[in-house]
């Protein structure tokens, strides 16, 4: 059986106990919320805390307001909440995210802090062993781009390019005290450091933007709908100003070591209608930036293709959305 | 037995229903001893490489560890198959691919063995590796064995039945065809367990999760040198095993060693990762057919090839090679047939029997090549078949006996039930349906080791109260063969399945049962449980008429009672029964076996392909097709199968959806993925990763059951758990040719290939995805047979004697 290692376990009632025990275990220690991600990373060795400190007895975390969600949320309460168009491109994600088992452990904050996946990485040891290790843990080079100097690893989140597009922001508590940060600077294209957060910083909740005529959608691409990760997440938000489009923001998730935001795809659809054109220039723009490396499921020339179709899915179903009566934000 | 059928062909519950779905089934890796250790393998980080030294100081030192082996502690060679004795337990002086096991290690806890492997230091001279069969083909240097028909060639095959060639030309048409099946693997839910213990009178006792416990119990006492008699194979409940538990595995072997040098039990889990380095599954297989047939259909000839990457060892490979040629020729009529087979050695998981046995592959090409062969003659491909079909009671070109065959009720019922007419070639774009059909072997005519004692035997104990117990060396593997036994024996004695105590699986307690594979435990346990029930039955009878003062062929046996036909109040309880005949006889026991039919084939090779009975499905395969994404999704698969007689009618459907399960996973998703140019690791050795269906992903079944008793099954049974696997695969690739027009002749069919094929006919080219060639192989001589029709007698004429000619019918 594939065990897990020895650790201390820790149970903090508040967030200054948190920051507190964490300051006290120092970089030995990670924070834990579901343990969906952290705990199969702990069996295969890739982060090997030995302190870990669950933030799950923490009231505050798992707070609900209008617009502000709870970082320790789970991701089936998140789902289960009464739909309402402010946070359904959010629960659409949400439900997207594994099986009902995971998602009854899994939280928001835990997804939003995803490590990047690799199929070099995400393996045992003794795996890893066999290919001398890689640069993400343990080894030394890349072996999806051995020439280079960076990790390649995939930003596998289904609901930070949600979070991302929507402009959400993210309220995180570290030691120096509290701030906001847009969820579209809380990541770094870097397999690594993946994330602008510190490793003591707690991420507290997550504030939606008000509704002012936004409307937002996901569409995900993987193998089985009954539990993979994205090979390619697509997150499209939408600025309407009557039939026309006052701006866009386009996300693409599962093809970069974070939510890609394709900035030229969103000037593709500003000022216009979403029409035909508009969606295939827009699909187009998005397709051009997409880089999947060969570290994912399914070959990476059909995940490039795919970027094409499933942004023009996007796109066209909230032009559907707006044209359909009685659907107004 | 003139009574009405109360057991055989209703849908009872299984006899270990209630134990499996409450959790009260002991698996093996349940069981726990006092002083028990674990065990851990060190496994090869190198894909192929001399082992220069191994030094295990460190780890033995190591607190809690007890004992470290390595390959020197057991240089006896063990294998499956008695021609490919090529495995040891621990590598000795070379790895041939990563995950073959280099040490070992007891200890007190799972960790300290796990930390302990890891302060193991083996020193490795790496050596080329070889990553695919083309390349052992291009490779013959380094050998991976030294062994084997030549360079990395494990087996060359050249078979021919008649003269193929002149056959093929007499044919109107000839087409040519290329397809590649991937390897992939059994996927169990449970992971391989084994626990040994050593008692101090010297006996060695080995719980394990296998499919074959009799082969693992030769294994041991030929590696540990050890009389049999001294040794205890018990098969514990297998959390499925689908072909993958059917060798003898070196951890068995590794934790039998440990508890002989500790003096305690031994434990020994799998990982999951681990599984997959057992592996034993499909052999990814390139194959290319050559047909010739008349306007109408009529085949005239076939030349068959096929090239099976074997991965790092023997296993069953020698009889999957022979398996991808054999039963080509039970379903349609081929009047002369040439089949050439090679197996290679590669540094991968070793390859061998996944559900289906070699024969899925070459399924998979031949009845893809018919649907093309029939679109090209314009005949309706369900048509074309039943014009071909080979006859009931018949020899085929290679000596294989037909008996009962069911294929064209099979075809009928799918073509009424999915309304094939309407549909076929007739659904809008994106939108199709595909025809293929199959038959698989209910059990081996020969046994894996040469012998000639039966394959199956029962013992059976009557008890005065009015029990039974059934002693059977099968494996229960999931599959319901404890549940066989029981209802095959209530239903002769008139008294409840439930009623019966089933022992199986243990070389102590239970008569020999060759195992759990080849789709023959239904029916050769089964005859062997019904041959001992019929003896049970008349000792009794003989007794019970005595007291009744009847004659013995009025009486019934039925609802635990033993009574006159004629006037059924006049009778005893069925304990009465029994206790009258021990009164008069002694304890009551009887014993049953069964020895397949002679097989008609003698030439070399003959030994694969025969059995007592075929089974024969037929499926219609619904697909719908994304032509922007490629993506094929299943929502339907109608299928009827001819399992001769159904012991229990919801255990065969559950066979046949589990089948179709399986099948739809290896049509559209898995793949054993490797990456050559990194070191050959396997590339996805995870539940995760491994992609196979889940329950959301499965399609709707409609099953149709075809009972056409076989007289060589007991009640007419034939086998369910394999064959209605093998035509899922070419239905659904012959589906995705009607939906959108393009071939795929590769499986697994993702969306890459069915997007890419689509983009090439856009640009008009073939709309075709698959392999462009078969590379040269050094086929040996030809062993030529003359078919049945040409005079033949099943002997091969030696290579150089001419054949003899006669007039070949059709
Ligand atoms: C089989 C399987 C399939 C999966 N499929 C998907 C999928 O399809 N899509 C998807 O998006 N994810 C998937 N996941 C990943 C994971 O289950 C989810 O993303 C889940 O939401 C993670 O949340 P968690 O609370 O369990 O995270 P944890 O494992 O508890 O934490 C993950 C990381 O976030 C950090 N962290 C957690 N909460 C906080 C916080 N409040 N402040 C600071 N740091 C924090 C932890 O330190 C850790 O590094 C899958 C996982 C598995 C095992
Ligand atoms: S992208 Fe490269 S460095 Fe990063 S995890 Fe994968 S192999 Fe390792």
């Amino acid at each position: 059986m594939l065990r897990l290692p020895f650790f201390t376990y820790l149970e903090p009632k508040s967030l200054a106990d948190a920051l507190r025990m964490k300051a006290d275990a120092g970089p030995d220690a990670m924070f834990v919320a579901g343990g969906t991600d952290l705990y199969p990373n702990m069996k295969r060795r890739h982060q090997e805390p030995k302190t870990v400190i669950s933030l799950m007895g923490i009231p505050e975390l798992r707070r609900v307001e209008s617009t502000t969600l709870g970082a320790c949320l789970t991701l089936s309460e998140l789902t289960a909440r009464p739909p309402d168009r402010l946070t359904a491109a959010v629960s659409t994600a949400a439900r997207l995210v594994s099986t009902p088992l995971l998602r009854n452990m899994g939280t928001l904050g835990g997804n939003l802090c995803l490590d990047t996946r690799c199929n070099y990485y995400n393996q045992t040891y003794e795996w890893r062993k066999s290919i001398d290790f890689c640069m993400k843990k343990d080894g030394h080079i890349c072996w999806v781009a051995p020439s280079s100097p960076r990790c390649w690893a995939v930003s596998s989140s289904d609901v930070a390019p949600v979070m991302v597009a929507i402009g959400a922001e993210y309220r995180l508590l570290g030691p120096q005290g509290e701030r906001v940060v847009p969820a579209g600077r809380f990541y770094h294209n870097d397999g690594i450091n993946y994330l602008t957060k510190q490793p003591d910083e707690i991420l507290v909740d997550v504030r939606i933007p008000k509704p002012n005529g936004w409307d937002a959608v996901y569409h995900k691409l993987r193998r089985r709908g009954s539990f993979d990760f994205p090979v390619l997440g697509v997150a499209v938000w939408i600025q309407w100003n009557r039939k026309t489009v006052a701006d866009a923001r386009i996300v693409l998730g599962g093809v970069a070591s974070y939510p890609q935001e394709v900035p030229e795809a969103g000037t593709a659809l500003r000022g216009g209608a979403l029409s035909d054109e508009s969606i295939a220039a827009a699909a187009e723009e998005a397709y051009r930036p997409s880089k999947p490396m060969d570290n994912t499921d399914f070959d990476l020339s059909w995940r490039k293709q795919m970027t094409r179709v499933y942004v023009s899915r996007a796109l066209q179903q909230l032009r559907d959305r707006r044209t359909t009566p009685g659907l107004d934000v | 037995m003139a009574d009405k059928r109360r057991v055989i062909g209703k849908a009872l519950r299984k006899v270990d229903a209630a134990a499996k779905v409450t959790g009260a089934t002991k698996f093996a890796d349940d069981l726990a001893f006092p002083r028990m250790l674990f065990c851990k393998l060190l496994r090869s980080t190198q894909p192929h490489a001399r082992i220069v030294s191994i030094d295990t100081s460190a780890a033995a030192k190591l607190d809690g560890v007890q004992a470290v082996l390595v390959g020197q502690d057991l240089p006896i060679p063990f294998g499956i198959l008695p021609v490919s004795q090529d495995e040891h337990a621990l590598c000795i002086d070379k790895a041939r691919f990563i995950g073959d096991p280099v040490a070992a290690v007891a200890a007190l806890t799972e960790e300290a063995a796990t930390a302990a492997t890891d302060l193991i230091r083996v020193d490795y001279e790496p050596l080329k590796s070889i990553a695919s069969a083309e390349e052992a083909v291009e490779h013959p240097e380094p050998r991976i064995h030294d062994y084997g028909d030549r360079g990395n060639f494990h087996k060359l095959i050249d078979l021919e039945f008649g003269d193929a060639n002149a056959g093929i030309a007499e044919g109107d048409m000839v087409r040519e065809d290329l397809f590649f099946f991937e390897g992939s693997t059994h996927l169990p839910m449970e992971q391989h367990a084994a626990v040994a213990m050593w008692s101090p009178d010297q006996k060695l006792t080995l719980w394990t999760s296998t499919q074959t416990p009799h082969y693992v119990h030769r294994a041991l006492a030929k590696v540990l040198e050890l009389p049999a008699a001294r040794i205890r194979v018990i098969a514990t409940p297998n959390g499925g095993g689908f072909g993958g538990k059917s060798d003898p595995f070196n951890h068995e072997i590794a934790v039998a060693k440990l508890a002989m040098i500790t003096g305690r039990p031994v434990k020994i889990t799998l990982t999951r990762e681990e599984v997959f380095y057992c592996h034993r599954g499909r052999h990814p297989t390139l194959m290319w057919v050559r047909t010739g047939v008349k306007k109408d259909g009529a085949i005239t000839g076939m030349h068959f090839r096929s090239l099976l990457d074997g991965g790092a060892y023997g296993s069953y490979g020698v009889a999957s090679t022979y398996y991808t040629g054999a039963l080509q020729t039970v379903t349609y009529h081929i009047p002369c047939y040439h089949f050439q087979g090679a197996r290679a050695f590669t540094n991968k998981a070793p390859c061998g029997p996944k559900r289906g046995h070699g024969t899925p592959q070459p399924r998979f090409a031949l009845e893809v090549h018919i649907d093309k062969i029939a679109e090209q003659l314009g005949i309706d491909p369900a048509e074309l078949r039943l014009k071909t079909l080979v006859p009931a009671n018949s020899l085929t070109a290679n000596y294989l006996r037909v008996g009962s065959m069911g294929l064209g009720k099979c075809i009928a019922k799918v073509v009424e039930g999915s309304g094939w007419k309407q549909k076929f070639r007739k659904l809008p774009r994106g939108r199709g349906v595909g025809l293929a059909c199959s038959s698989y072997i209910s059990g081996a005519g020969l046994p894996i080791y040469w012998n000639n004692m039966p394959h199956s035997g029962v013992q059976l104990k009557c008890d005065r109260g009015g029990g039974v117990t059934v002693f059977c060396g099968s494996t229960e593997i999931g599959q319901g063969s404890d549940s066989i036994l029981a209802y095959i024996v209530a239903e002769v004695l008139g008294i409840d399945p439930f009623d019966i105590a089933v022992v199986t699986g243990d070389t102590d307690l239970t008569p020999v049962d060759l195992g759990s594979y080849s789709s023959r435990v239904t029916l050769m346990s089964g005859n062997a449980a019904l041959q001992a029930a019929e003896r049970a039955r008349q000792i009794l009878a003989v007794h019970a008429a005595k007291k009744l003062e009847i004659p013995v062929d009025r009486l019934s046996f039925a609802e635990r009672r033993v009574y006159d036909a004629k006037d059924p109040k006049r009778g005893m309880s069925f304990a009465e029964a029994v206790q009258s005949a021990e009164a008069a006889e002694g304890t009551i026991g009887t014993v049953g076996s069964y020895t397949p039919p002679m097989s008609a084939g003698k030439y070399r090779g003959a030994g694969v392909g025969p059995s007592p009975a075929y089974s024969y499905s037929a499926c219609v395969a619904a697909v719908d097709v994304d032509p922007e994404t490629g993506i094929v999704r299943v929502p339907t698969i109608w299928i009827a199968h001819d399992v001769g007689r159904s012991i229990n009618s919801a255990a065969v459907i559950g066979q046949v959806e589990g089948s179709i399960y399986m099948g739809l996973g290896e049509a559209l998703m898995e793949e054993m993925a490797y990456r050559g140019n990194r070191n050959v690791v396997h590339k996805i050795p995870s539940l995760l990763e491994y992609k196979s269906p889940t329950t959301l992903e499965m399609c709707d079944v409609i099953t149709y059951l075809v009972e056409d008793p076989d007289p060589n099954g007991p009640f007419g049974a034939k086998e369910v758990g394999q064959g209605p696997l093998l035509p899922v695969m070419p239905a659904v690739a012959n589906a995705v040719y009607d939906a959108v027009g393009v071939r795929i002749d590769e499986v697994p069919i993702t969306p890459e290939k069915v997007l890419k094929a689509l983009r090439k006919k856009q640009k008009g080219e073939p709309g075709r995805h698959g392999p462009e060639s078969f590379p040269d192989i050094p086929w040996p001589e030809p062993m030529r047979v003359p078919t049945p029709w040409e005079g033949g007698d099943g002997k091969a004429v030696s290579p150089g004697r001419p054949a003899i000619t006669a007039e070949r019918p059709h």
